[in-house]
């Protein structure tokens, strides 16, 4: 995934279309008052300079989807591990609950149930069938929308094609009204996210720690910006 | 030391085991019922969900985990530091070694419960354990908890059987001074034991290499419990000095423990001419060590981060040094350092009170060590808009349980010392009467081989 912050105007559109798509319960004012609300997609918000003289810079932040994935090898239970697509997959059924991979993960990406969902009535009815439900005790956290990778390879294959790129788009991608997320196949030279990550606007958040995450963000152009302005 | 003779021993140390005051029942039910009020905050947590704890996003770990920390640490009061002395042959260690090694067995039963505690889901906790299964799979072995797991069991096995093998003489004692169903039950416990010389040969060779395997085994698992913090990239715990610094902090505070149990079986159990100042005050003078020792390893460990001066470690070490935790950070200083040191450096203050307020200090120090470790460091994990928003604050069923587990430690002690005699009967006498130690059960078994 590439994640252009030049064009992120912080709308929270993506936080939206993920909790819809996820079943993503709500916690309520009181227990998001204790930092435990949950969204795997979150628009950090970082201010420069002083009132009135205000830039606001917004950078959506969801799980990196690390190459080295600290969480992964500090969960005993193998409910965190590497898809073979590399994918830092969670296995729901398998979390005891240690809550180790949320303190090993630099992004605090990852979101733990400490109650057992509950939705509003009537809005259990629009729960999303191809998702999973998590119960108390349970970690979760952004899985690039697995089910419509899934369901995307699935119907290429019944079809007998390849992924068509930009084919398959996670809900956050999908929502995106300015097109800052891109999502597609890094392994593929010629996809549109290759083409993006090859940019010299290019980092990584946190690059440094050695995660080797797989979303690339692209920095703002300062200059430009200044002179748009 | 005043000679006494064995029959006096005896009489001294058994005599905790012959009855029970009602003094004795009302401490203990109030014991018993803040262990019963730990039990329901438990259950109430695993029936509500582990929410309400005081846990939150980022701060996932909190007072559970710093107690499974304290009381790993407090173990190694024990086994360690009696496996040290009877290694070097400290004689002066023989009225102290059997308390010591019980505060390990016991403190380590309870560390090791807060890992099930703490978890998200306590009822799956045996899928820590490696077992063929309907799932298919095994544990991850590159997993922290899990060497845990293994660390824990070992030590927990490794200082069973020392605090086991000394007893059996003792047990023997008991099982020819009682009549009935006491008598049964200290039968089986002594395991058939007749003092022959074979039966001493095979003990004091089986103590030997306990003695020597069960020191790597207790400096390996704080190490191990220090790697749960040092294996994650998070500031200030992924450091290489947290194996010795943890290991370190750990006797300090199994130290002071001791010191604290020695003078309240002093008081209660009348063992005013067994437990000597001598004892406190050579303790007192390894508790000193550790202190400076400690002070050393903190003071490393700081230097080193602030040098590196990275941005994401220096906002957790100004948080802890001038921030909110700052107040926190401070008093365990005073509590591991400026309250000890004079009193244990001065010889006119090393006496029992004065290493038994340092000691109290040292455990309320360690216990502030452990939760400045975790909570800082993950409220504040490199985003600053991943900060806490809302610090950590422990809610009614962790204070309850933590409260628990110190009322299950003096329990256990309770019990304990009203069943085996708190002070080992047989190694005193020997200290004290060589020739004639192993009597009067070497008596009996030379008898027993004379008629063979």
């Amino acid at each position: 995934m590439v994640i252009d912050l030049d064009r992120c105007t912080g709308c929270e559109a993506c936080v939206v279309a993920c909790h819809a798509e996820n079943n993503i319960s709500t916690v309520g004012e009181d227990q998001a008052g204790r930092g435990r609300a949950k969204h795997w997609i979150r628009v950090e918000r970082y201010y420069e300079g002083e009132f009135p003289d205000v830039k606001v810079k917004f950078m959506p932040v969801l799980c990196q989807q690390c190459g080295d994935a600290p969480c992964e090898p500090v969960c005993p239970t193998f409910a965190s591990y590497h898809t073979e697509e590399g994918l830092n997959g969670q296995v729901y059924n398998r979390c005891i609950g240690t809550r180790y991979c949320a303190n090993a993960c630099p992004y605090n990406v990852r979101f733990f149930n400490f109650y057992n969902p509950q939705w509003d009535k009537p809005l259990q009815l629009q729960l999303n069938p191809d998702v999973s439900v998590r119960s108390v005790g349970i970690m979760e956290k952004c899985t690039f929308c697995v089910q419509r990778i899934k369901a995307g390879e699935i119907q290429a294959e019944a079809e007998k094609r390849e992924v068509r790129d930009g084919e398959i788009q996670p809900a956050c991608v999908q929502s995106c009204p300015t097109r800052a997320m891109v999502f597609g196949d890094l392994n593929d030279p010629n996809s549109e996210v290759s083409r993006m990550a090859r940019s010299n606007r290019a980092t990584k958040l946190l690059g440094e720690l050695g995660t080797q995450p797989k979303v690339t963000y692209l920095q703002r152009d300062s200059a430009n910006v200044r002179e748009d302005a | 030391m005043s000679a006494k003779t064995p029959e006096q021993i005896n009489e001294d140390l058994l005599r905790p085991l012959s009855g029970v005051s009602p003094r004795y029942f009302i401490v203990l039910g109030c014991f018993v019922a803040v262990i019963i009020a730990a039990m329901f905050a438990f259950g109430w947590q695993i029936n509500n969900g582990i929410g309400v704890a005081g846990i939150r996003r980022p701060v996932f770990w909190g007072f559970y985990i710093t107690n499974f920390v304290f009381w790993i640490g407090l173990s190694h009061a024990g086994t360690l530091i009696s496996a040290i002395l009877r290694i070097a042959n400290a004689t002066w260690r023989r009225p102290v070694t059997r308390c010591a090694e019980v505060i390990t067995v016991f403190a380590l039963s309870i560390g090791a419960t807060f890992p099930i505690i703490h978890l998200g889901r306590p009822w799956i906790f045996f899928w820590l354990v490696p077992y063929p299964s309907e799932r298919g799979i095994w544990p991850n072995i590159r997993s922290p908890l899990l060497w845990d797991f293994f660390a824990i069991n070992t030590y927990l096995l490794g200082s069973v059987t020392f605090l086991l093998l000394p007893m059996i003489p003792d047990f023997a004692l008991i099982r020819d001074r009682t009549t009935g169903l006491k008598h049964k039950i200290y039968n089986v416990l002594s395991l058939g034991w007749t003092g022959s010389p074979r039966q001493w040969h095979r003990l004091e060779k089986a103590m030997q290499i306990m003695a020597i395997a069960i020191i790597p085994v207790a400096v390996s698992v704080h190490s191990i419990v220090s790697w749960d913090f040092a294996m994650a990239p998070v500031p200030m715990w992924h450091s290489t000095i947290f194996a010795p610094y943890f290991v370190a902090g750990a006797i300090f505070s199994g130290i002071a423990a001791l010191i604290i149990a020695m003078a309240l079986l002093r008081k209660f159990l009348h063992l005013e001419e067994y437990l000597l100042p001598i004892h406190f005050q050579n303790l007192g003078k390894l508790l000193l060590v550790m202190s400076l020792l400690w002070v050393y390893f903190v003071f490393s460990e700081r230097l080193t981060g602030w040098y590196g001066n990275e941005s994401s470690e220096m906002s957790v070490f100004w948080l802890t040094q001038t921030g909110r935790f700052s107040g926190l950070f401070w008093t365990m200083v005073v509590c591991n350092f400026i309250i000890p040191f004079p009193l244990l450096a001065i010889k006119k203050f090393r006496t029992i009170t004065g290493c038994v307020i340092a000691s109290i200090g040292v455990v309320i120090g360690m216990w502030l060590e452990r939760f400045l470790i975790i909570v800082p460091s993950l409220s504040h994990k490199y985003l600053p808009y991943a900060y806490a928003a809302s610090p950590y604050r422990p809610t009614w069923v962790e204070i309850t349980i933590t409260a628990g587990t110190f009322a299950g430690m003096v329990t256990l002690y309770m019990l304990f010392s009203k069943v085996v005699p708190i002070i080992s009967v047989w190694e005193l006498k020997w200290g004290q009467h060589p020739e004639e130690a192993r009597d009067p059960l070497l008596a009996r078994a030379d008898e027993e081989e004379a008629t063979a």
